[in-house]
């Protein structure tokens, strides 16, 4: 059983050495702090610094939020209670304001009988995406999400469903129009896909939701777009942001790319105008100067007219992390899937895209999150945003005159809830599609 | 003469060169920018020939035979493919790629897809042939290129020339009356350079009309009716492979093979 034939210089293993235990020096706790924390002296400087910092927020912070009121009426009342808890000179954190406003923060001025609409529109919300986000979710569910979008609309700001179910049967149409037209040309079906709906919400629509309106009624009360405020505000115009950022970012980036002048100028005119200009700026175009294009008397919502604006914003961006994604792909998959007689259509939406949008991801991520937290500037255009809209307007009462830091804080921590899961999904479906895909 | 490395009987007997023409290509010219990169090229096919092209790099192999898909575009001359010439008009090049299979160098498989529906993509989206039929035909050239196990893996778990047998196969699903390789082997290691020649091999015994850029000159001997010999955009020499191996006529073609064969 030697290893070694004997007797020979030539070497020819006959038996393979087992696997051994490594040294105590490279398992466990003691192995990683040195490789991790102390493994130079620079290392070794970074970990004492970084340590140091640590400690001097916690000895900061840990006073004032272990002092922490949860109910009192008023900031005054609070710090009473402080002084008489914890000492004079104590500081403390005043949460009596979250547990008396929260609703505001949540919802602004929506009125209170009606706020079980936006609650129930998010929780459909979360039942809409999530055959979105996870492939192991029945396909059937898409359909839901589809229509999910209309939905929300009625639920958050009323009326009457007719509007929603007319523009609806808008998109059904146009659908029909694409599958009886598809068998030609191509191009004839989607350009009849997009005229037809077009002139039903031009002519059609308006006649027949007051004839519809007036034989059953689906009414429920209106809400005016004034009376939103806070998380319900922000998230209404970061999911309706992503939800139309994308594909416009998508359009944009292959008009950028296209061979056609016109497309490819208008395309590259407009994702550098809206990059080149702060969104400060198109918030303002949304509250002032819209209205001098519109016809007057038109009374076009705010939050839309926002929504539009922040999602034009958001597309350019968008556009660009896609056009990144697209120049990292091999010229050999379109040549393969020209090869194999795919139309440009049949070949970005199969071969394309699904591969830029997967190298995108992260970018887009980042820009969706960015844009999540931008909403927060709508209070420059008079709305109730939830980090400065909502809390000033509770600082304008007495009681809460003041208070800075525990608005900021809560309104922060929600925001980094939303963030971080949008961040962790992001990495998840990264690693997904790396498993996938090798 | 280098030998031909391929030891197997090939099996002649459905190799007939019929009269029909298959791809007609006169007086042809291409530039890239102010670059003459391929000159009054003149050639036809006919069915069921096996027409291996040589050349330095830079000859302009690869331009030519991607000219007859239409992945380059022409710009004098006429290229007609099974009665359909290859004009800006998109019916006729649809047409003729949906005829004509090609395979790469890089095999260009699409990685997000697995094997099978690499396979199927083109016969669903081009062809409207039902899923399941695909299916089915997708796993009998799978199995003609002996890879049918793989058929639920992705691109990336494969080897190089398990890679590049689903790329023919992916080609020969969309049944192509004609078949072009642009240096099939060439991004392979040695040992699996065979496994891809035999497949290329079986499809020629089938019929297969085929334009085959390749270095493999035992291919060429073993397999190919013709032997085309391109310089600086240009058909310098054309013979059967005998001739062309054994008594080569212009001084360019004689040079080339004293490289290539290492004479
Ligand atoms: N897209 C392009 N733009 C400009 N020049 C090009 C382009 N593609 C190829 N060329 C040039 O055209 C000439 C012919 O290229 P081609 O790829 O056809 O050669 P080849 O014979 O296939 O060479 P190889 O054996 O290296 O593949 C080369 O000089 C190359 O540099
Ligand atoms: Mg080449």
């Amino acid at each position: 059983m030697s290893p070694t034939q004997s007797d020979s210089i030539a070497f020819v293993r006959s038996e393979m050495l087992p696997q051994k235990p490594a040294p105590v020096s490279e398992a466990g706790a003691i192995r990683w702090l040195r490789e991790n924390l102390f493994s130079s002296p620079l290392n070794t400087l970074l970990t004492l610094i970084g340590a140091y910092v640590v400690y001097w927020l916690v000895t900061h912070s840990l006073p004032w939020l272990s002092h922490s009121v949860w109910t009192a009426g008023s900031v005054s009342e609070c710090r009473q209670i402080i002084t008489d808890t914890w000492g004079a000179d104590a500081t403390g954190a005043c949460w009596a304001v979250i547990r008396e406003r929260w609703s505001q923060f949540i919802f602004g001025f929506y009125p209170w009988q009606m706020v079980w609409r936006p609650v129930l529109a998010f929780v459909l919300l979360l039942v809409a995406i999530a055959p979105v986000l996870f492939s192991a979710l029945p396909r059937k569910m898409l359909t839901f999400s589809l229509i999910y979008p209309l939905l929300a609309i009625w639920l958050l700001w009323g009326g009457s469903a007719w509007t929603e179910l007319v523009v609806l049967a808008g998109f059904v149409l146009g659908w029909a129009t694409y599958v009886a037209l598809s068998k030609g040309s191509t191009l004839i079906a989607v350009i009849a896909a997009v005229l037809v709906p077009i002139l039903w919400w031009k002519f059609a629509a308006a006649p027949t939701t007051e004839v519809l309106q007036n034989v059953i009624s689906l009414s429920i009360p209106k809400v005016s777009s004034s009376d939103f405020g806070g998380f319900l505000l922000a998230v209404t115009l970061g999911v309706g942001g992503i939800v139309m950022s994308l594909p416009l970012g998508i359009v944009l980036a292959l008009g950028r790319q296209s061979d056609m002048f016109l497309v490819k100028s208008l395309s590259v005119g407009f994702i550098e105008f809206i990059r080149g200009v702060p969104l400060i700026t198109l918030l303002f175009v949304a509250s002032l100067l819209l209205n001098y294009f519109l016809p007057p008397g038109t009374n076009f919502d705010i939050i839309l007219r926002v929504m539009i604006l922040v999602t034009l914003f958001a597309a350019a961006y968008i556009a660009e992390v896609i056009r990144g994604g697209l120049a990292a792909l091999p010229r050999g998959q379109y040549e393969a899937a020209d090869a194999l007689g795919l139309d440009y259509w049949k070949a970005q939406r199969l071969i394309i895209l699904p591969q830029a949008l997967k190298i995108s991801i992260p970018g887009i991520v980042s820009t969706f999150i960015g844009m999540f937290k931008d909403t927060t500037l709508v209070v420059f255009v008079g709305l109730f945003d939830p980090l400065k809209g909502v809390p000033d307007f509770v600082r304008a009462d007495f009681n809460w005159k003041g208070i800075y830091w525990e608005p900021f804080i809560f309104t922060g921590a929600i925001f980094f809830i939303f963030n971080f899961s949008m961040s962790r999904y992001s990495m998840y479906l990264e690693r997904k599609l790396q498993r996938d895909h090798h | 003469m280098a030998e031909p490395h391929f030891q197997r009987e090939i099996d002649r007997s459905h190799m007939m060169v019929s009269d029909e023409v298959a791809i007609q290509i006169s007086q042809m010219n291409k530039w890239y920018g102010t670059f003459h990169v391929l000159r009054e090229i003149d050639l036809t096919v006919n069915r069921g020939e096996r027409i291996v092209i040589a050349g330095p790099s830079g000859s302009g192999k690869s331009t030519l035979i991607r000219c007859i898909n239409r992945l380059e575009e022409h710009q004098s001359g006429q290229i007609i493919v099974d009665g359909t010439e290859l004009t800006s008009d998109l019916k006729n090049i649809d047409k003729v790629r949906s005829e004509v299979g090609m395979v790469f160098q890089h095999f260009n498989l699409f990685p997000h897809l697995t094997i099978l529906e690499n396979l199927t993509l083109a016969p669903i989206w081009v062809r409207k042939t039902p899923k399941k039929e695909a299916d089915e035909t997708a796993m009998y050239f799978l199995e003609k290129v002996k890879i049918p196990e793989q058929a639920q893996k992705y691109p990336g778990q494969l080897s190089g020339g398990q890679q590049q047998r689903v790329a023919i196969a992916r080609s020969l699903c969309m049944k192509p009356r004609i078949m072009l390789f642009d240096e099939p082997t060439s991004a392979l290691d040695p040992e699996m350079i065979k496994e891809v020649l035999d497949t290329m091999i079986e499809l020629a015994e089938e019929g297969m009309t085929m334009l085959c850029v390749t270095h493999e000159m035992g291919f060429a001997q073993a397999v190919a009716n013709r032997v085309i010999f391109m310089d600086q955009g240009q058909i310098v020499e054309q013979n059967n492979p005998h001739d062309f191996f054994n008594n080569p006529q212009s001084d360019r073609t004689k040079m080339f093979l004293s490289q290539i064969l290492g004479h």
